[in-house]
């Protein structure tokens, strides 16, 4: 029954494997409502993995490496499917990108990303545990520092 | 961060983090400075126009780069007070820098916000040279250290160098034991434990394999060193006076303390000094940081005349 909930789309997207109670942040972060898709948001599923898991489904929409790349900020266990005609096409893992460009907040309330106009960047120095190095005031970030824009 | 790792050509380039210089690149700046120390190049950037923004007041920095700038024949440019003129009426750092790029050739900034260099650096279509970032980088500062470390004892791989004071809050001495340990000196920092070197300074240290040691006495390592590298230590640091007072006098440099010291042996200080270095010591062979604030007007010579391609 819960794989039928699950793959339950025709065509589409669906984002297993999320961190419980992640899965807004995933929503927000992708920007899903301008995309006008359904998207369905399924929360604290239980998970032998996990324990709890969310479960994001966006409706005609598969998302590119790039965009699922930009999950694993927040949810590094996200697991993405891709389903064409109601079958699981393509399952990857979602990976840390080398350079993440935009999505998170410095950390260091003196780096100019803080109060110019500038877009952030960070480089990955380690995936696990996570640590980014912000590209202008050369600062660490480590996990637990990490906001989202 | 990635590294220009091969570039050879000064031409054009940014100066703003001393990661993102080659030991190649390093050991370039520092010959090119001794040619000019040697000889004067009143000449070299006649034409050529330097902006100089400093958004906070450094007097010695300044002069320095403006002086440097002047002796090549350049000109300069410079914001009177920063503050008070277009970042306080709300104008960002990025659009300051795209409405002066066009009146000169080269900038050369001072920013109390972090990364502001660097941002500055990709707005504008000249090159920028980082005249310090907050607790940042200051770059050229690193250059003129390492430049009179070289001038003093002919190498920087394998020195034995003590980094001593406030080593927490001392940005110098972040950026310096970085590029010392690039070229393999034995670094040793000496400071109050709550005024140690910072995590994020040492995880860069262990990529590159740094060897290190922490101490909070220097005296014992007095015969082995080759530089001792001073540093204020503010009391503003400390949350309790008292532990001020308790270590204030371990870290000031008198002549007792320079008695089995090597020939070779030199101190060295970003100035300006507070108590540090007794006055007593300023005639003795060991002093060199006037000498090294001096070597700021060479290094930064060479660091304009490279970026403009002009050596
Ligand atoms: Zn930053």
């Amino acid at each position: 029954m819960r794989e039928f909930r699950v793959y339950a789309i025709k065509q589409g997207t669906v984002i297993d494997h999320i961190p419980d109670g992640k899965g807004v942040a995933i929503i927000d972060l992708l920007n899903l409502k301008s995309w006008k898709k359904i998207v369905t948001l399924g929360m604290s599923f239980p998970s032998k993995r996990l324990g709890r898991k969310d479960i994001v489904k966006i409706e005609g929409k598969e998302l590119n490496p790039n965009e699922a790349n930009k999950i694993a900020i927040i949810a590094p266990t996200a697991t993405i499917n891709i389903i064409r005609n109601f079958k699981l096409a393509r399952k990857s893992q979602v990976e840390i990108p080398e350079v993440i460009d935009g999505i998170v907040k410095c950390a260091n309330p003196s780096c100019i990303t803080n109060h110019d106009h500038a877009r952030t960047k960070f480089y990955l120095e380690s995936a696990k545990p996570l640590l980014l190095h912000c590209h202008y005031c050369e600062r660490y970030l480590s996990e637990a520092e990490i906001t989202l824009l | 961060m990635p590294r220009k790792s091969t570039l050879r050509s000064f031409k054009n380039r940014d100066v703003i983090s001393v990661r993102d210089f080659s030991k190649g690149d390093i050991q370039h700046v520092l010959k090119v400075a001794k040619t000019f120390k040697a000889r004067p190049h009143p000449d070299l950037l006649k034409g050529t126009i330097l902006a100089s923004l400093f958004f906070e007041p450094s007097t010695r920095t300044r002069f320095s780069f403006e002086s440097a700038m002047e002796r090549l024949g350049g000109s300069v440019i410079s914001l009177a007070d920063a503050k008070s003129s277009s970042s306080s009426k709300g104008e960002s750092l990025s659009d300051s820098i795209r409405i002066v790029e066009k009146y000169c050739d080269v900038i050369v900034m001072r920013h109390p916000l972090e990364g502001s260099a660097r941002l500055a650096a990709e707005v504008s279509k000249n090159p920028v040279l980082n005249g310090g970032d907050g607790a940042n980088q200051h770059p050229t500062q690193t250059f003129l250290d390492l430049f009179s470390i070289h001038e003093t004892q002919k190498k920087l791989a394998g020195l034995h160098v003590a980094l001593v004071g406030d080593l927490k809050y001392g940005r110098t001495t972040h950026s310096l034991a970085y590029a010392l340990a690039l070229f393999g000196a034995r670094l040793y920092f000496i400071a109050p434990q709550s005024l140690q070197m910072p995590d994020h300074v040492m995880r860069d240290l262990e990529k590159i394999k740094a060897k290190y040691s922490f101490h909070t006495h220097p005296e014992p390592f007095m015969p082995k060193l080759d530089i001792f590298y001073a540093t204020r230590i503010q009391k503003e640091r400390f949350p309790d006076p008292l532990e001020y007072e308790k270590v204030e006098g371990i870290y000031v440099i008198t002549k007792k303390l320079l008695k089995k010291v090597k020939k070779n042996f030199r101190i060295l200080h970003p100035l300006p000094r507070v108590n540090e270095i007794n006055y007593e010591v300023d005639n003795t062979p060991y002093a060199y940081y006037f000498e090294q604030a001096n070597n700021g007007l060479y290094v930064r010579q060479a660091l304009l005349a490279l970026v403009m391609g002009k050596v």
